[in-house]
C-alpha cells in the first residue's frame, strides 16, 4: 500500500515533466478529436497514430497513447449522444438514452453528465489501478509458463464468446487471427510458417496493419455500402450545457455504481466495456425513480454506462500492465505500442522500468483532469468536427490509414495486406462477425504458443504439466466452462455486442 | 463435406453464403495444414515443434467450417442489409490506384490524391476534380508534416523530390 503511494509519487515526478505533460495534452486532444469522429473508436485511434510515434521517446509516446485511449472514450460518448452512431460499441448503451436526450433538447446536460461521470469513474478506477497493480504483480511474478498459457486460453475463450452474439462467429474471428499469428519466422526454431515465399511475410503480420485494415478500411467500405439506406443526422446542442441541481442529484449515484461495475469487470480477462455498460444500464433502469423516462432520455441511463465505460478502460490496463495480457482490441494495440519499443508489459517491466510504468499510471490521472477541463468548454469545437462531410471524413481516414501503414513498413506488400484486411473487415461487418477477437488472436496467439512450448520443455514433453499447477488447472476449467456455458444458458445473454 | 452436395439435391432454400464462408475456412485450414506438412520433423529438444500450432489452428478452422455448415443448414447465417456495390468498388479502385501509384514510383502525394478523390466519390461526391485537388493539398501537408517534423520516410516520386 505504502509502496504504491511512494511509486506513484515518483511516477508523478516523471509525468509532470513539461515534455510529458505536452505528450499527455496532445494525446487527450487527438484522442478526443478522433474519438468524436463517427465510426472511429479508441482502438482505431491508437492504431492510426501508432506508426507516427515510433521515432519518439517511449515514455512520452506511451503517455500519449494512454491519453488517446482516455480521450477516445470521452470523444466516443459525444458521437453517441449527438448522432446515433457510437464510435465504439462501449458507448452503444450511452446512445440509447443520450441520443433521446439530445433530440429532446437536453444534449448539453447529457454531454455534461457523461463528461463528469467519466472523470469521476476514471479517477476512482485509476486509483484502483495504482493500488491493485503492485499486488497483482506480486502474484504474477510466481506464474509459470503453464499458468500464462492457461490465462491466455481463458482470454481467447472469453474474448470470442463475449464479443458478438454467436460463439461460432467469435471463434471464427479468433482462429483467423491465430492463423495470421502463425505467419513469419518461428522464434524458437527459425522455421518459416505460412510465408509462401514472400520475404515481407517473414517478419510476421503487423498488428497495426491488421487493426487499421479491419477498423478503418473495413468501416469505410461498410459505411459506404449502406449510406443510401441509413443516412445519419446530427442533433444540434440546444439550450444550456450545464446540468441542473436535479441532474446532479440524479447522476452521482449512477456514476459510482457504474464505476463499481466497470473497474472489476474491465480488469477480468473477460475484458471489454460492453458487459459493464450494459449491466449498469439495466441496474439504473431498475433503481430509477423516473422509470417513465427510460427510453425517452433518462439522465441515469447516460451517467451510469458512461462511468462504467471509462472505469472499465482503466480496468483493462490492469491485466495489460501487470500480465502483458490484452483483453480488448484497444489493449491489444496498446501492447503493440509497447512492443514497438521492445518493451514487454508484465511483472518484469514494473521491476525494470518503474519510471515508465508509474509515469504512465500517473499520467492517467493528469489526462483525466485535462479531459474534463478540455471537454466541456471545447464542446463547440468537437461538434464542429461532426460537421465534416462524410465523403471527406472517410477519404481523410483512408489517407491516414495508408500513410501510417506505409510509414511503418515502406513496402507495397504492406499496402496490399491493408487492402485485403479492409475487405475482410467489410465482409465480417456485413455478416456480423466480431472483429476484436481477430486482433487479440494475432497478438496473443504467438505469446500463448511460446508459453505452451516453454511449459512443455520444462516438463520434458509431459502434457500433464499443463494442469499440474492448481492455478493453470482452474483457469483451463474456467475456459472450458466459458465455452460451454453460453450454449447451456442461451437466452441469458441476449445482449448483442460488437468490437470495441 | 458431403452435406454441401446433399443440399443441392433437395429443394429447401439454403443460404449459399454460409457454404461459401465454410468453403473459405476449409481452404484456409488446408493451406495451414499443407504448410505444416512441409515443415521438418519434430525438433530434437523435448517439447513440441513449430508445426504443432499450425496443426491446432488448421484443426480449429476445419471444425469452424463444419460449424458454419451446420449454421447454414439451420438458416442461422445473418442476412446482411442491402449493399451499394458501386460505392464499395469505387473505394476499392481508389485503394488499388494508390497502391499502383506507389509501386510505380509515382510518389506519396499523387497516390494519396487518387485515394482521397476516389473514396470521396465512393461516398457520393460528384466533384472528382475538386476532391483530387483537396487530396493533393492533404497529401502535401501530411508529407511535409510527417517527413520534416517526425522524420518518417514516405515514398518519394517526382513531386516529393522537389522538397
Amino acid at each position: 500500500m505504502l509502496d504504491s503511494v511512494f511509486a506513484l509519487a515518483q511516477g508523478f515526478s516523471v509525468a509532470f515533466e513539461p515534455t510529458k505533460l505536452l505528450f499527455a495534452l496532445i494525446g487527450v486532444f487527438l484522442g478526443t478529436a478522433v474519438g468524436v469522429l463517427p465510426g472511429i473508436g479508441p482502438a482505431l485511434t491508437v492504431a492510426l497514430l501508432l506508426p507516427v510515434t515510433f521515432k519518439l521517446d517511449p515514455t512520452g509516446s506511451l503517455i500519449m497513447f494512454a491519453g488517446i485511449y482516455y480521450g477516445g472514450m470521452y470523444g466516443g460518448s459525444t458521437t453517441s449522444i449527438l448522432i446515433n452512431t457510437p464510435g465504439e460499441s462501449a458507448s452503444m448503451i450511452t446512445a440509447l438514452e443520450g441520443n433521446k436526450m439530445a433530440k429532446a433538447g437536453r444534449g448539453g446536460p447529457a454531454l455534461a453528465t457523461s463528461a463528469v461521470g467519466s472523470f469521476v469513474a476514471g479517477l476512482i478506477a485509476t486509483i484502483g489501478l495504482a493500488l491493485f497493480a503492485p499486488w497483482l504483480v506480486e502474484i504474477a511474478i510466481q506464474f509459470g509458463p503453464a499458468d500464462y498459457f492457461a490465462l491466455m486460453i481463458v482470454a481467447f475463450v472469453t474474448v470470442s464468446a463475449t464479443f458478438g452474439d454467436s460463439p461460432l462467429r467469435g471463434l471464427t474471428s479468433l482462429f483467423i487471427g491465430l492463423m495470421l499469428g502463425l505467419v513469419g519466422i518461428d522464434a524458437l526454431s527459425g522455421q518459416a510458417r505460412l510465408t509462401f515465399g514472400v520475404p515481407e511475410l517473414l517478419d510476421g503480420i503487423e498488428v497495426t496493419t491488421l487493426a487499421v485494415g479491419l477498423f478503418a478500411v473495413g468501416e469505410a467500405l461498410f459505411v459506404a455500402s449502406r449510406m443510401k439506406h441509413a443516412p445519419e443526422t446530427i442533433e444540434p446542442v440546444r439550450g444550456s450545457l450545464w446540468m441542473t441541481r436535479e441532474d446532479w442529484k440524479r447522476s452521482w449515484k449512477p456514476w459510482l455504481r457504474g464505476t463499481a461495475l466497470g473497474f472489476p469487470i474491465g480488469s477480468l480477462p473477460a475484458g471489454g466495456a460492453e458487459i459493464p455498460t450494459f449491466l449498469s444500464y439495466t441496474i439504473e433502469k431498475r433503481l430509477t425513480k423516473h422509470p417513465e423516462e427510460f427510453g425517452k432520455g433518462a439522465i441515469e441511463g447516460v451517467a451510469g454506462p458512461e462511468a462504467a465505460n471509462n472505469a472499465s478502460a482503466a480496468g483493462t490496463l490492469m491485466p495489460l500492465l501487470t500480465l502483458g495480457l490484452p483483453t480488448s482490441a484497444t489493449a491489444a494495440i496498446m501492447l503493440a505500442g509497447f512492443q514497438q519499443y521492445g518493451l514487454n508489459p508484465g511483472p518484469l517491466l514494473f521491476a525494470e522500468r518503474p519510471d515508465l510504468v508509474w509515469g504512465l499510471i500517473a499520467s492517467l490521472f493528469i489526462a483525466n483532469v485535462m479531459l474534463v477541463i478540455l471537454n466541456l468548454p471545447l464542446i463547440g469545437l468537437w461538434v464542429r468536427l461532426l460537421a465534416i462531410p462524410q465523403p471527406w471524413l472517410y477519404a481523410g481516414i483512408l489517407v491516414f490509414a495508408a500513410m501510417g501503414t506505409i510509414a511503418a513498413n515502406p513496402s507495397p506488400v504492406e499496402l496490399v495486406m491493408l487492402a485485403v484486411f479492409g475487405l475482410l473487415g467489410f465482409v465480417m461487418r456485413r455478416y456480423d462477425y466480431p472483429i476484436a477477437p481477430m486482433v487479440v488472436g494475432l497478438i496473443l496467439g504467438p505469446m500463448a504458443e511460446t508459453q505452451l512450448r516453454r511449459a512443455l520443455q520444462i516438463s520434458l514433453g509431459d502434457p500433464m504439466a499443463l494442469i499440474e499447477s492448481p492455478l493453470a488447472a482452474t483457469l483451463l476449467a474456467i475456459a472450458a466452462l466459458a465455452l460451454v456455458a453460453p450454449v447451456l444458458f442461451r437466452g441469458l445473454s441476449r445482449f448483442k455486442a460488437e468490437e470495441d | 463435406m458431403t452435406q454441401e452436395e446433399d443440399g443441392r439435391n433437395d429443394g429447401r432454400k439454403r443460404d449459399p453464403v454460409g457454404f461459401a464462408i465454410a468453403a473459405g475456412l476449409l481452404a484456409l485450414a488446408g493451406a495451414v495444414a499443407r504448410d505444416a506438412m512441409g515443415m521438418g520433423a519434430v525438433s530434437s529438444y523435448a517439447g513440441i515443434g513449430p508445426s504443432a500450432a499450425s496443426w491446432a489452428v488448421a484443426a480449429g478452422l476445419a471444425a469452424l467450417a463444419a460449424g458454419t455448415i451446420v449454421a447454414a443448414v439451420r438458416g442461422k447465417i445473418p442476412v446482411p442489409e442491402q449493399s451499394d456495390n458501386a460505392a464499395v468498388l469505387t473505394i476499392l479502385a481508389g485503394i488499388a490506384a494508390m497502391i499502383a501509384t506507389i509501386t510505380a514510383g509515382g510518389g506519396f502525394i499523387p497516390a494519396m490524391a487518387l485515394l482521397f478523390g476516389l473514396t470521396a466519390r465512393g461516398f457520393g461526391r460528384r466533384a472528382l476534380a475538386t476532391d483530387l485537388g483537396i487530396g493533393v493539398v492533404l497529401g502535401l501537408l501530411v508529407y511535409l508534416g510527417f517527413t520534416k517534423l517526425l522524420a518518417l520516410s514516405l515514398p518519394q516520386g517526382p513531386i516529393e523530390r522537389l522538397f
